[in-house]
């Protein structure tokens, strides 16, 4: 049996990374044994997610509830992750390649004594077990054999098109309150603060995002870049640069090291395209890129590019809106 | 007072291009040159800013005699004392090392152990946490802020629903994530401190259990298909034709 552990969002619906790690999941029970797919939630699960998980053709959904899964804690979800496992026999158990799921993963991973596959693009076959994945920010593939009894990995986010399945079924809901030991519950978090909202909006679920790099000259450089995002009700992506330099906060950063985005579009405005940025935005479905050169790596692997001063570029661009709105 | 030890590793700068050795067994830093993490260096100023007043921040790395200039820079920024625990850092998996700082720690009567959140090469995420369960302690991940106060750490950093706080007890393992904090450049009287600094040399306590790498790959390249819709503001109303195009005006 797979078991996948799904997140959900605040509205309790499943997120759309581990709706990508149950179809992977289903490709691996399709393409081999037909083990069944078994999903891992916390909480009680409303019947809006139980339907969703269902035509993900998941057999049974597991809600992990009781008082020790009310606030977040790692050790917690990792235990009652392998008492699900225990009690329903699986050799494989994974999650979205998120913070949570990577760091959920290496729990499950350390306390079954077992090797750990992070952000897996695919699985190159069954007997033995071997998967390639991202390393080095997406600059480099590994393929590693997960050879032991349990096989454990977290799928890179986009590496999988989120698709139901042809024959969806209806999931059976199993509420399972498991002994969670004190020591699991030390690191548990304490507080939450809701984020201040600001124009980053999520940039993971943004449609479209305007992205803004050391091109854009200045803290003071983005009042055109900060008007077309507002044209666009797009959310606000940045590079490194612009955050190590202090010149936006690094909530909005998008690459390795910050959000990795999927919209329909990305403007990338004055930004390279470096390795570790194009990491956070390569599953754009289309990029248009701004660029005073025309051989940065951005602009040769955009779709569309305009190759100018982004200070010269944007406003016209923002006119032109406001021009064609009337 | 806190006892800090920060976990550094030696990688390829891939700021450029990355190149794989001919066993494509690893990534070949010749070219490239070599750093420390991202997540790491944010550890290694958090350490120093933890045992500003009092405390020892030591700073430990595993890997070949060049990874010294890592450690190097972690003494140059402000940490006092180092150990480097000699060995091929290619031959250890996320298993390995943790035991490998297990070893340390217990030498060392460290109360808090700060790690990158996953190494920039390997991207494994899972050093921290094997760590702790090596050690038996808690663990919290991915921190951009910690503090040390009557033997709690407080540590935060930015989770799905907003900005989430944790506060263990001493000894605790904590991961860090690159945002919260900018890390400091060497001064050269700080460089001039560091070349002093005895280095404490070690060898592992036991054979490696290995990576489960069969082998890197380089990812295919994308193929070009850039459509340039023009040169400076004359291209405004071919932008907006695309983006209309796109249905991304229709607000
Ligand atoms: C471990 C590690 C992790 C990293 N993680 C990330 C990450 O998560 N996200 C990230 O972005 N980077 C990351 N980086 C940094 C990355 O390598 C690059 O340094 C960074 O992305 C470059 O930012 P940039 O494109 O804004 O700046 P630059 O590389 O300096 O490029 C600026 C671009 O703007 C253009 N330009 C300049 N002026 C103008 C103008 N007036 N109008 C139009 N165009 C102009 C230039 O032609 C150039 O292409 C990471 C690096 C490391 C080592």
């Amino acid at each position: 049996m797979i078991l996948v552990l799904v997140e959900t969002s605040l509205e309790g619906e499943a997120t759309e990374v581990s709706l990508e790690a149950l179809t992977l999941a289903r490709s691996l029970s399709t393409a081999g044994s037909d083990r069944p797919v078994d999903a891992v939630v916390v909480g009680q699960p409303p019947d809006e997610l139980l339907a969703t998980l269902g035509s993900y053709g998941v057999r049974r959904v597991h809600a992990l509830t009781g008082e020790a899964f009310t606030s977040y804690a790692a050790a917690a979800w990792a235990s009652g992750l392998l008492s699900v496992r225990h009690g329903a026999g699986s050799d494989t158990v994974m999650a979205a390649g998120t913070p949570r799921g990577n760091e959920v993963m290496a729990h499950v991973a350390a306390r079954a004594g077992v090797a750990m596959a992070a952000n897996v693009l695919r699985v190159e076959g069954l007997t033995p077990f071997v998967v390639t994945r991202q390393v080095v920010g997406g600059a480099a593939l590994e393929e590693m054999r997960l050879a032991d009894r349990l096989a454990v990995l977290t799928v890179a986010g986009h590496a999988v098109e989120p698709t139901p399945a042809a024959d969806p079924g209806s999931a059976e809901l199993v509420v399972e309150t498991p002994e969670i030991a004190d020591a699991d519950l030390v690191a548990r978090v304490v507080s939450t603060e809701a984020p201040e909202p600001d124009l980053s909006g999520d940039l993971t679920s943004a449609r479209v995002v305007v992205g803004a790099g050391r091109g854009a000259g200045s803290a003071d450089g983005f009042a055109d870049l900060l008007e077309l995002t507002d044209l666009l009700g797009a959310s606000l992506g940045v590079s490194r640069v612009v955050t190590s330099l202090g010149w936006r906060p690094h909530h909005e950063q998008v690459g390795q090291t910050g959000s990795r985005i999927s919209p329909d579009l990305y403007v990338p405005c004055g930004i390279s395209g470096a390795i570790q940025h194009w990491a956070g935005c390569s599953s754009a479905k289309a990029i248009l890129a701004i660029n005073t050169d025309a051989e940065a790596p951005m602009v040769t692997r955009a779709t569309y590019a305009v190759i100018g001063d982004l200070h010269e570029v944007v406003p016209a661009i923002n006119a032109e809106i406001r021009r064609r709105r009337g | 007072m806190v006892d800090v030890l920060v976990c550094v590793k030696r990688v390829v700068d891939s700021s450029s291009e990355v190149v794989l050795t001919e066993d494509a067994q690893s990534v070949d830093g010749r070219f490239a040159g070599f750093t420390m993490s991202a997540h790491e260096e944010c550890a290694v100023e958090l350490t120093v800013q933890l045992t500003a007043d009092a405390g020892t921040a030591r700073v430990m790395t595993l890997g070949d005699a060049d990874a010294v200039e890592q450690l190097r820079h972690a003494l140059a920024v402000g940490c006092s004392d180092a150990t480097h625990v000699v060995a091929d850092a290619n031959a250890f998996g996320p298993a390995d090392v943790a035991r490998e700082i297990a070893a340390v720690v217990h030498d060392h009567d460290t109360q808090l152990v700060l790690l990158g959140n996953d190494a920039a090469d390997s991207g494994d995420f899972q050093v921290g946490i094997r760590l702790a369960y090596e050690l038996g302690w808690p663990v919290v991940n991915g921190a951009s802020t910690v503090s040390v106060a009557d033997g709690t750490v407080t540590a935060s950093g930015t989770g799905p629903d907003g900005h989430e706080t944790y506060r263990v007890p001493l000894p605790a393992v904590v991961t860090v994530l690159e945002g919260g904090i900018e890390p400091r450049y060497p001064t050269v009287p700080g460089r001039m401190k560091a070349k002093r600094v005895p280095i404490e040399e070690r060898q592992p306590t036991t054979e490696p259990t290995g990576p489960s790498r069969v082998r890197l790959l380089r990812p295919p390249p994308a193929p070009s298909v850039v459509q340039v819709l023009g040169e400076g503001a004359d291209a405004a109303p071919a932008v907006v034709d695309v983006l209309e195009q796109l249905g991304v005006l229709s607000r």
